[in-house]
């Protein structure tokens, strides 16, 4: 069981994709439960300080060969199974502020690792090593998009790469929305924020300044009430 | 000025990417093509599409929007808005993040803050739809890759690369 999990991300590394995500975090959290990847050296002690330019390097091969989105996937493969620089619960409770914050994932994935291993510095190369690679193909994309943006062969191309993004982002939503769209109260926000944006057009800073206050406050936290619900819920927990 | 015009807007979409970029593409589009003129709707869908073809973070795309207003500088200031506030919250938040680990506000964040993502980015992607969408063909493209990644197992990149592929194919 410990060593299927282990073994999983491995199994098909490569690929990206929301279902990447889904299953390193799965991965994540049922070995961090079993305590399946023993701790990292650098939580411990210091002895084994990870160098600076090391970071960089782990970093910058992670941004030249992550594509498809599925950046935390393999961000989990190299950090916790491979360098063991962290352990799952830290992995998954970075990968959770990430994902509330704004930014990406992976600037904030790498902010945060490079922030728990070399302080201010370890944060700045390993940010910088993520994105330089696709910074300067990107940039290289679009010098030649400046000069041959026009030709019809590249709106062709670009169109098909497009329409495929659109439906690689409705999947990635799809599934990592999976939970939020089964709940009736999470659905309704869901449209609201939909909506709003998406039809009415919003602004954004608006949106986020109504929604976001209100579903955090549906979401506040509540005094437990009576013994009996904690009796029920503590059951349910031993089940 | 037209410099910091682009760190500015650039830095504005930074602060309000709560659920990354797919997240801020309706008000970047806003901006970017309504607001300031800098590319029209067919670029932005085709610079986003240039963003797809390079590893690593796709919204690094947002260089190619600076470059056309400003050149290299522009590229430049484009990206270190796009990043540079978003990073420095990240930076603070994860240094007292695990002070906050026992309290219940942070999972009512937590929790909050997932629908509205999802419906960020259910906004995004039909804002995008709507951009680069523009026939049958495209139409088609999008649908097979959706249904493809709900119910294989396929790396991401190569539909990316066959979506242009097909579409030059059958296009021409």
């Amino acid at each position: 069981m410990t060593n299927e999990v282990l073994r999983r991300p491995e199994a098909h590394e490569g690929p990206g994709g929301a279902d990447e995500t889904r299953a390193a975090k799965a991965a994540a959290a049922a070995s961090a439960r079993a305590g399946a990847v023993p701790a990292p050296a650098a939580a411990g002690a210091q002895a084994e300080r990870v160098t600076l330019w090391r970071l960089f390097l782990v970093f910058l091969t992670l941004g030249a060969t992550s594509f498809g989105g599925g950046v935390v996937a393999y961000l989990r493969q190299a950090l916790v199974v491979r360098q063991r620089w962290l352990d799952d619960e830290t992995f998954l409770s970075g990968l959770e502020l990430s994902q509330t914050l704004p930014g990406l994932n992976a600037t904030n994935m790498s902010i945060y690792v490079g922030e728990r291993l070399r302080g201010v510095s370890g944060a700045l190369v390993a940010v910088l090593g993520m994105i330089l690679p696709g910074a300067g193909i990107v940039m290289l994309l679009g010098v030649l998009y400046a000069s041959h943006g026009h030709l019809p062969d590249v709106s062709l191309v670009l169109g098909g790469v497009g329409a495929a993004a659109v439906g690689l982002t409705l999947a990635t939503t799809l599934q990592i929305g999976r939970k939020q769209l089964a709940k009736p109260l999470d659905l309704s926000l869901v449209v609201l924020t939909f909506v709003v944006i998406g039809v009415f057009r919003v602004s954004l800073p608006v949106a986020l300044l109504t929604i976001g206050p209100l579903s955090v406050w549906l979401y506040r936290p509540r005094a437990r009430t009576t013994p009996t619900n904690d009796a029920a819920s503590a059951g349910e927990a031993a089940r | 000025m037209t410099l910091l015009t682009v760190l500015w807007v650039f830095g504005a979409l930074s602060v309000m990417a709560v659920g990354g970029g797919t997240a801020v593409l309706p008000e970047m589009k806003a901006l970017t093509v309504n607001e300031y003129h800098w590319l029209n709707a067919d670029q932005f869908g085709q610079v986003y599409s240039l963003g797809q073809l390079a590893p690593g973070p796709n919204m690094l795309m947002v260089s190619v929007i600076g470059y056309r207003v400003a050149g290299f500088p522009g590229a430049l200031a484009a990206i270190v808005g796009f990043f540079l506030p978003a990073g420095l919250i990240m930076f603070f938040c994860g240094r007292i993040w695990d002070r906050f680990a026992e309290s219940p506000w942070k999972v009512a964040v937590q929790r909050g803050l997932a629908p509205l993502t999802i419906g960020l980015m259910l906004a995004g992607t039909w804002v995008l739809a709507r951009t680069v969408i523009l026939g049958p063909m495209t139409a088609l493209i999008a649908v097979v890759v959706t249904v493809v990644l709900l119910v294989k197992h396929v790396n991401p990149a190569l539909l990316i690369f066959g979506g242009g592929i097909a579409s030059w194919l059958l296009g021409r």
